[in-house]
């Protein structure tokens, strides 16, 4: 407990201390060394519990809103082994990749440092406080506070207007999903009385649930729809690529975005009861990933053709969640998380040295850089699920679970997209590693502070990956035919990279006439940004417009006209007024007259 | 005589003044009807006074007189002012009150 | 009686500061902004120090002092604070004290200008503490009628293209000057406080113990006939200053047109006196009628959440955006209010404070914004960020608090306002209230991106950051704003123990 406690605390005072002492923010790499200690405090903790077997779950609560008749809402710690777990892989991976980018940013000037490492800390705080939040409202707390370091971390470069856009879509499109979130967490609340997990499960397991949740569940599913990039909320997760890397190697593919997977994890035991919505997920799921798959294919930046794979494989553990094994899910989870950072920290490593994110201007790096070449290889492998490493076991267990879950349609989604993942990310080994030499000036590795991060995530993607296949792990059931599928798959996937763009036996030009319709859909995006931008554009912008106009000048005209017509009924009256004594005189005769003939008839 | 034929005196008197007031051009004419209405008033006192044996009428008609000439010493004192600054008297030019 | 009459202290202090500005401060403008800081710091002292000895368990008024004024009409200067006024007060003590800081720069009649703000705050301090209504009324009175004056003097004039169908009655308005703005505020209150007027007379009259004790009239009850329209009354007069639909089109010139300190008083407080009005006298007082207007109160407060934050979004002026954000956040208290549950009546109290707080330190920042660009065009500028990186983390923090995150007290408000909404009888108005908050994030964050982010705009030069007593008001209003997101039970609290009562009489 105390430990949970410290691995949250650190970063914590690591953001305060930078955020109230301005000095140390501008420092820069002192606000970095306080931040890097912090979290590799953080680390050694997460790593100490990881280490502590746990019997029941360990929950501490505290009142946070009080209410007549005890708290209305608590916040606390939830400790289970999921959540040791992800410990573990937040802390190590935000240490990394704090540690990376010192180097990776060193050229910015020391407040822009000191500024990254404040929202550094403040994610890995909240990413952690999620991770072990007890209940629903501090999940949303800490959701949102991971959103909002999002934000503020891909517009770090505020001044490039790419930057700027791509922070506040990002923040829209979760926000947009967060809405279903927050109204299915009052719903939850309305129909079992607490926002507690604990509770929660309690009624899950004696079947005390009330029956009808599964608007209520559908609701905070969608919460991790924007959250985790799921159709159709993904269009956000590609344009954070502006940020800087580092930052799209921590947030937006290991950490953040799986946010919604942890969170459909966690509160599985309510998702289990309503089966429509676990048919839904498992069916976005399966298409999301399909669907990003096909746009990584036609993709040239390296970083998007990233940011599309983690769609896609987000897609996968949302299936496989779908397919009710969540347990299938987080191993996806955490191997992803691994090998996910480690090929944007290599992608990161490539950039910096070429200068450029496009893989049509890199080439023959493997040559130049051969530390990054081989761990951005280790990472690739892993990813299109090659035997021994990470990606193959987990990636093994989502197809499994799927094809356990009789989600034909799904499997036949999942597999395929198993096929392209392999396609693309070859593609781009070939195209920006090998293949042709087009690296303008001289490229070299990267410093020992980039390369250490990228040599243990590449450790670490190896090491998992052979663990469980000398080990067995409890998620990982061997099924002949499907482990043959899925090499197969791979290997042919591979094999079409090899032969389009190392081999070039076909142009890739003639592939993408052969599936024109397909290519023609994928580089637009299939039209669902533009479409995003059409509803933003013309129909808020353009309501909010008119109800502008309306306020202005037919409510508030309504009211000005009221005015205008008290005045000029003044300005009438007025001409009465003429300035002659003996008019006014002749009223009153007048008036005195009529006063009088009147009270004589009516006496 | 009753008492009936002074208040027809006062009534006539009075219309006549009212007439002056609302007809008359010149401020001096105006003030000499406001004049009479007041003497009308004075012939209603002093005849009710009369008929009724109540001395306070009386009192009162007295009262009026000495408050007319006052009137009157005021009146004819913004005459003559309005008549120094503005060069005429007639009543239908001395519109500053005009809204 | 309390040995020390604290509440009467808070009260008048500014009047007292008020006074000595206008007869020992002539011509010294340091000694008035001195004068001005020192008398609402005892204020600000006073409320904190109340605040945090308030006894939570005793609930109910504290502090309570009494003074017979006119015994026959039972009109008594009667003072107390539950756990909601202690809330206002303190709420009107931090944006006093920041608005003092804000204005410092101020160079035209400062004396005057200080003075009025003075008075004015004694008059929103009256309302919040007062116990009799006819005392109270005076008080209102004196809280709206200084705004004509800082409004029409140091306002600043907007350009309004007449347009539509009414366009005549825009050039016969003068719609935008400074001189409308007061007007138009002025005149809609007073509107407003007339209906309140005829309220308390109607209830004075009705309570039958011929007194105006806000005590005495609890404990009387009334004729449902009675309360009915009483609530109405009261419901369309404090509604006014709390800029209800369709009665809201004052908030929006009147906050464009006041100088920064009055924008920060009038949106972060004034508007707060309406919502505590129709809670504390109508809610209170006629719990029959509350719950016969509920369905109206809250469905305009609906309309108020989502209109409100669509016609943010189509302003072009910065200052504009503001205070429509004002009018769809004010939306979020009165549909606490009408929820009539505790999270809800709770999460309207809180919202109360809580937009007081944001709004007073956006209009803080929009101030230094115009003080610096000399411009309040969204769309001319950009880029600010770098010249001005302290404004822009504060107006942030604010943004953020507008559109609801998390650990800003933003949140907490309308988080309760979420969870009262759907125990209410009509549980559908959670719906727009969450389209509200995401509707907020549009505009707020369309306009974050317009003014500091992005490429710098060749437009503006020199442009600085905050600077010395400036500070002041942005630090002390970001850290409540952020404090009081992380511990929200300090203010809950309090105003739980006010809530809870009113509820108890509302099921009798």
């Amino acid at each position: 407990m105390t430990l949970a406690l410290t691995a949250l605390a650190l970063p914590f005072l690591a953001f305060v201390l930078q955020a109230l002492v301005p000095p140390l923010r501008r420092s820069g790499r002192g606000a970095a060394a306080v931040s890097i200690v912090c979290v590799g405090g953080s680390l050694a903790a997460a790593a100490r519990l990881w280490l502590a077997p746990l019997g029941a779950p360990l929950v501490r609560r505290w009142e946070w809103i009080p209410a007549d008749g005890g708290p209305l809402v608590t916040v606390g710690i939830y400790l289970d082994p999921t959540a040791q777990a992800m410990l573990v892989l937040v802390t190590l991976v935000a240490f990394l990749v704090q540690l990376y980018s010192l180097s990776y940013l060193r050229e910015e000037p020391a407040p822009a440092l000191g500024r990254y490492y404040t929202y550094q800390s403040l994610f890995a705080f909240s990413m952690l406080g999620l991770v072990l939040a007890p209940n629903f409202v501090e999940m949303f707390i800490f959701w949102e506070l991971v959103g909002l370091c999002s934000y503020l971390l891909i517009g770090f470069w505020y001044e490039r207007p790419a930057a700027a856009r791509a922070a506040v879509k990002a923040f829209w499109t979760t926000r947009l999903g967060d809405v279903g979130f927050v109204i299915g967490i009052v719903l939850l609340w309305r129909a079992t009385g607490t926002f507690d997990f604990e509770a929660l499960f309690g009624l899950a397991e004696a079947g005390r649930l009330p029956a009808g949740l599964a608007l209520t569940m559908f609701l905070i599913y969608l919460g991790a729809v924007g959250k985790s990039a799921q159709f159709p909320l993904h269009v956000w997760l590609p344009d954070a690529m502006e940020g800087p890397t580092p930052v799209s190697a921590l947030i937006h593919a290991a950490t953040m975005v799986a946010a919604g997977v942890f969170m459909v994890t966690r509160a599985f035991p309510l998702f289990a009861v309503v089966p429509e919505v676990l048919t839904i997920m498992a069916w976005v799921g399966a298409f999301t990933a399909l669907l990003a798959a096909t746009m990584a294919c036609v993709e040239n930046d390296i970083k998007r053709v990233l940011a599309y794979s983690t769609v896609s494989q987000l897609g996968y553990m949302m299936a496989a969640a779908g397919a009710a094994a969540p347990s299938a899910a987080f191993f996806h989870l955490l191997t992803h998380g691994v090998f996910k950072a480690l090929l944007f920290l290599a992608a990161g490593a490539a950039i910096h040295a070429v200068g450029s994110s496009d893989i049509r201007q890199m080439g023959r790096l493997f040559g130049a850089l051969p530390q990054t070449g081989i761990v951005f290889l280790i990472g690739t492998l892993a990813l299109s699920g090659v035997w021994p490493f990470a990606g193959f076991f987990s990636k093994e267990a989502v197809l499994s679970a799927v094809w356990d879950g009789h989600l034909v349609g799904p499997f036949l989604m999942l597999a395929l997209t198993a096929l392209l993942t392999a396609a693309y990310m070859f593609r781009v080994v070939f195209v920006a590693f090998f293949g042709a030499d087009r690296a303008g000036g001289h490229p070299h590795d990267a410093p020992p502070l980039m390369a250490i991060p990228l040599w243990v995530l590449g450790f670490l993607t190896v090491a998992i990956g052979v663990r469980v296949a000398v080990a067995g792990g409890e998620t990982h059931h061997p099924r002949g035919w499907l482990t043959a599928l899925s090499l197969g798959l791979a290997g042919a996937g591979i094999a079409v990279a090899f032969v389009t763009y190392q081999w070039r036996v076909i142009s890739p030009a003639a592939l993408a006439r052969a599936l024109r319709p397909f290519d023609w859909m994928a580089r637009r995006r299939y039209g669902i940004d533009g479409a995003y931008a059409g509803i933003y554009r013309g129909i808020i912008l353009g309501f909010a417009w008119l109800i502008g106009w309306i306020d202005r000048y037919v409510v508030d005209g309504l009211l000005n006209a009221l005015s205008a017509g008290t005045l000029s009924a003044g300005d009438l009256l007025r001409r009465i007024q003429n300035g002659r004594a003996q008019d006014y005189v002749y009223g009153v005769a007048c008036g005195l007259l009529a006063l009088l003939v009147a009270s004589q008839i009516w006496r | 005589m009753g008492l009936q034929a002074y208040l027809l005196l006062a009534a006539a008197v009075f219309a006549i003044g009212l007439f002056g007031v609302l007809t008359r051009r010149n401020a001096v004419g105006i003030l000499l009807g406001i004049e009479l209405m007041l003497n009308a008033v004075n012939i209603n006192l002093v005849a009710f006074s009369r008929f009724n044996g109540d001395l306070a009428g009386m009192v009162f008609a007295l009262f009026t007189i000495a408050i007319t000439v006052a009137e009157v010493a005021v009146g004819l004192a913004i005459v003559i002012v309005i008549f120094r600054v503005r060069k005429t008297v007639e009543a239908d030019r001395l519109d500053l009150l005009k809204g | 009686m309390t040995p020390v009459p604290v509440l009467s202290i808070i009260t008048w202090a500014p009047f007292g500061g008020a006074l000595l500005i206008m007869f020992t401060a002539r011509h010294r403008p340091l000694a008035v902004r001195l004068i001005a800081a020192v008398s609402t710091g005892i204020s600000t002292a006073c409320s904190l120090w109340i605040f945090f000895t308030y006894d939570r368990d005793a609930a109910g008024f504290q502090f309570y002092e009494k003074l017979s004024l006119v015994p026959p009409l039972g009109i008594a200067y009667e003072l107390g604070v539950d756990g909601m006024s202690l809330l206002m007060v303190l709420l009107t003590s931090v944006i006093i004290l920041a608005g003092v800081f804000a204005s410092w720069t101020l160079t035209v009649r400062s004396q005057e200008f200080y003075a009025l703000l003075l008075a004015l705050v004694t008059g929103v301090y009256g309302v919040f503490v007062s116990l009799d209504l006819f005392i109270l009324f005076l008080f209102y009175e004196l809280a709206v009628l200084p705004m004509y004056l800082l409004i029409g003097i140091w306002g600043s004039t907007a350009e309004v293209r007449p347009r539509g169908i009414f366009a005549w009655a825009y050039r016969a308005t003068g719609v935008g000057t400074k001189e409308y703005a007061a007007m138009k505020l002025t005149l809609y209150l007073l509107f407003g406080s007339a209906f309140i007027l005829v309220g308390i007379f109607a209830l004075y009259v009705n309570g039958g113990n011929a007194s105006f004790s806000f005590l005495e009239a609890e404990a009387a009850g009334f004729d449902p006939i009675v309360q009915r329209w009483v609530f109405l009354a009261f419901y369309v007069g404090f509604g006014i200053l709390a800029g209800i639909w369709p009665l809201h089109t004052w908030s929006p010139d009147g906050h464009a047109s006041a100088p920064t300190a009055v924008s920060m008083l009038h949106a972060g407080v004034l508007m707060k006196l309406g919502a505590y009005g129709v809670v504390r006298l109508g809610i209170g007082l006629l719990p029959d009628g509350a719950i016969e207007w509920a369905f109206l109160v809250g469905t305009i407060a609906c309309i108020n959440i989502v209109y409100g934050a669509l016609a943010a979004m189509a302003q072009t002026d910065l200052k504009y955006v503001i205070a429509y954000s004002s009018v769809s956040h004010m939306g979020f208290v009165m549909l606490g209010a009408a929820t009539l549950t505790e999270p809800g009546l709770d999460g309207s109290v809180f919202q109360m404070f809580a937009h007081g707080i944001m709004t007073g330190l956006f209009f803080a920042l929009v101030g230094l914004v115009y003080e610096k660009a000399h411009s309040r065009e969204i769309f001319r500028m950009g880029g600010f960020g770098r010249t001005m990186p302290g404004i822009a983390t504060a107006f942030t923090i604010a943004g953020l608090s507008s559109l609801g995150l998390p650990a800003t007290a933003g949140f907490v408000g309308e988080f309760l306002t979420f969870l009262g909404a759907w125990r209410s009888a009509h549980p559908w108005w959670l719906v727009p209230a969450v389209a509200g908050t995401l509707l907020t994030a549009v505009y707020i964050l369309r306009v974050t991106r317009q003014i500091f982010w992005g490429p710098e705009s060749r437009e503006f030069h020199r442009l600085s950051d905050a600077s010395g007593p400036e500070w002041v008001a942005l630090a002390i209003l970001s850290f409540v704003l952020v404090v009081f997101g992380m511990l929200p039970a300090v203010a809950v609290g309090p105003v739980d123990t006010a809530v809870v009562p009113l509820l108890l009489r509302l099921i009798r």
